[in-house]
């Protein structure tokens, strides 16, 4: 749509304005408005049948995605593949037991860390507006943007080669560096929906401002806050990248079991491989329908 | 609050020497019971637009009920009463905005002779013929004061300049407009006071030269000298343009307009239409005891 420029306004003399001009203009606009609506409903019709097939087309990877993981994990499944611990190679049975352990708790220590860590520093950027706000929320961003192989490095250097030894806890924090950013954005963004109104309604009660952030803006964004940080939780709990350097053994962790054995050429390895893919899946699927229907009923509290 | 105002009644003699004053006055006067629909007294250029038995439902729930109502040509038609009685839901039945919100309306709306609701009716023509302004100023933030004018125009398919121009101009002449703006067509709408934009959007509802513009409660977001000016405007548009305005101003109502139509609420939670009249006639001597009670009540 194009601006019309000031010369072409012109200097905006007065138009006749008897009934006669009134009834010159209404035939024109309804003659415009009926002589185009063939034209418009046309665009709009287009519109429509693009918005349609790019649909399907944007859907497909994910739905192939799924048909595939599904199609061919489905059959390493069993109690037993869930509940035993990996056999050596060429020995029957066995299972991802200790993978499951394993990502469950570098993911415990990983929430444990960036969980409260992303609370207080969303809660000191809304509270505190300026250039240290500022410029955190700019590292924030910088940080959510590097690659997560940097971060494994990071955390191998800081902890790995300080304490001589590969661990879950190393790990563990590697997710929560890497959660951190995404989460203190999320809450910030989450607290920002809180309206300045409510604010203003809880400080003109005499309430100290930390009892307002407790009361009116954490509770108000405590939807987007689960949301976001279950979300966070669901990309983090699938990352390899960063394991690599601090885990000890790809077989305490599912993202490097499924790495580790997808690249064997042996088929009871692959299938395995595959059947962990459908196990995480499912776990990631698990998380965020848990974090839109969290979100979804302590919205619904309000009303 | 209610009950309050009914403990003041019973406490202060001023409140009910009124209200005995006007019961004096209105038994006196020789009534004229029928309304103009009733009479069939289309006003001197004819009846713009019709409601026949009109109601409207979301859902389950209903909003409006069995509403007969005639809006004679180049005049004011208030539609007042308390919130939650279905002014709003009729106004917005009249240019078809429930296609959109899932209300669905019965009985008979009329545009002239168009049968609105009718089967062969492409509901983006009749709405060039219906201007609509709202309760908030919403002048389009991404685009500059003159753009916001033309904007009908253009969705309906105006493409020569001259005409854009020309019609952008008249509209913002006849907000009452064109003086403050004149200078600074291009700056975006919301550099604009709330009053100004309000106005802003009610030369852009007048650009497309509706027959009709519908006006919902446009001044409840407004200060009373901005409210003033958008009353005078009322009142100057109205030798042209048939207007709808839902209002719960009683005073307003009696202000700027020629009819009023009082919207209640019936016992059931169901809004219904209890009278309607030349807007002397429903303030003075109102025919139904319920209009009465609200009018006089000093209610909004």
């Amino acid at each position: 749509m194009r601006t019309l420029q000031a010369a072409e306004v012109g200097d905006g003399a007065l138009p006749d304005m008897g009934a006669v001009e009134v009834a010159r203009r209404r035939v024109i606009v309804r003659d415009c408005a009926r002589r185009s609506i063939r034209r418009r409903r046309l665009t709009g019709r287009t519109m429509q049948v693009i918005c349609l097939i790019a649909v399907p087309i944007g859907v497909a990877p994910l739905v192939a995605l799924v048909v595939a993981t599904v199609s061919k994990g489905a059959g390493a499944l069993s109690i037993g593949f869930l509940v035993h611990a990996p056999t050596p190679e060429g020995v029957p049975g066995g299972g991802i037991s200790t993978a499951i352990i394993g990502s469950g708790e570098i993911v415990a220590y990983a929430v444990a860390m960036a969980v409260p860590l992303g609370l207080f520093v969303a809660l000191f950027l809304f509270e505190r507006p300026g250039p240290i706000a500022s410029s955190i929320r700019f590292a924030a961003d910088v940080m959510s943007g590097v690659p997560s192989i940097i971060i494994g490095i990071f955390a191998y250097a800081v902890y790995v080669e300080q304490f001589h030894r590969f661990s879950n806890v190393a790990a563990g924090f590697a997710l929560g560096v890497l959660m951190l950013p995404i989460m203190i954005r999320a809450n910030e963004e989450a607290m920002r929906t809180v309206s300045v109104d409510l604010w203003e309604a809880g400080i003109s009660l005499g309430a100290r401002r930390s009892r307002v952030a407790r009361s009116v803006v954490l509770r108000g964004a405590l939807p987007g806050v689960v949301t976001g940080n279950l979300l966070a939780l669901a990309r983090a709990v699938g990352e390899t990248a960063p394991l690599l350097f601090t885990v000890a053994s790809p077989t305490l962790a599912m993202t490097l079991l499924i790495f580790n054995d997808a690249t064997q050429p042996f088929p009871d390895a692959q299938q395995t491989a595959w059947g962990t893919a459908l196990v995480l899946l499912g776990l990631v699927l698990i998380l965020s329908v848990a974090a839109r229907t969290l979100a979804w009923t302590l919205n619904r509290k309000t009303r | 609050m209610k009950r309050h105002d009914d403990d003041q009644d019973e406490k202060l003699s001023p409140a009910s020497d009124r209200r005995a004053h006007v019961d004096d006055r209105t038994a006196l006067l020789v009534r004229e019971t029928r309304t103009p629909a009733e009479r069939g007294d289309p006003g001197p250029y004819g009846t713009a637009v019709t409601l026949e038995d009109v109601s409207i439902t979301f859902g389950d729930h209903v909003a409006v009920r069995n509403v007969t109502l005639q809006m004679p040509a180049r005049q004011v038609t208030a539609l007042v009463g308390p919130s939650g009685c279905g002014k709003t839901s009729v106004l917005r039945a009249i240019n078809r905005l429930h296609d959109h919100t899932g209300g669905a309306v019965r009985g008979s709306v009329r545009l002239g002779n168009l049968e609105v609701y009718g089967p062969d009716v492409q509901p983006e023509v009749l709405r060039s013929r219906i201007g609509m302004v709202f309760q908030r100023p919403n002048p389009f933030p991404t685009m500059s004061i003159f753009d916001n004018v033309i904007s009908g125009l253009r969705f309906n398919g105006v493409r020569s300049k001259r005409l854009l121009r020309e019609m952008g101009i008249a509209a913002l002449h006849n907000a009452a407009l064109w003086d403050i703006v004149k200078d600074r067509l291009h700056q975006p709408a919301l550099r604009l006071s709330g009053g100004q934009q309000q106005r802003l959007c009610i030369a852009r509802a007048l650009a497309i030269e509706p027959e009709v513009l519908l006006m919902d409660e446009p001044c409840s977001a407004l200060d009373p000298v901005a409210t003033a000016k958008i009353e005078d405007l009322i009142r100057h548009l109205s030798s042209e343009v048939t207007i709808a305005l839902v209002t719960h101003n009683m005073f307003q109502a009696a202000r700027v307009s020629d009819n009023v139509a009082v919207f209640l609420l019936g016992d059931d939670r169901v809004g219904e239409l209890v009278e309607v009249g030349p807007a002397d006639q429903v303030f003075d001597s109102p025919s139904d005891a319920r209009t009465k009670a609200y009018v006089t009540g000093h209610v909004g």
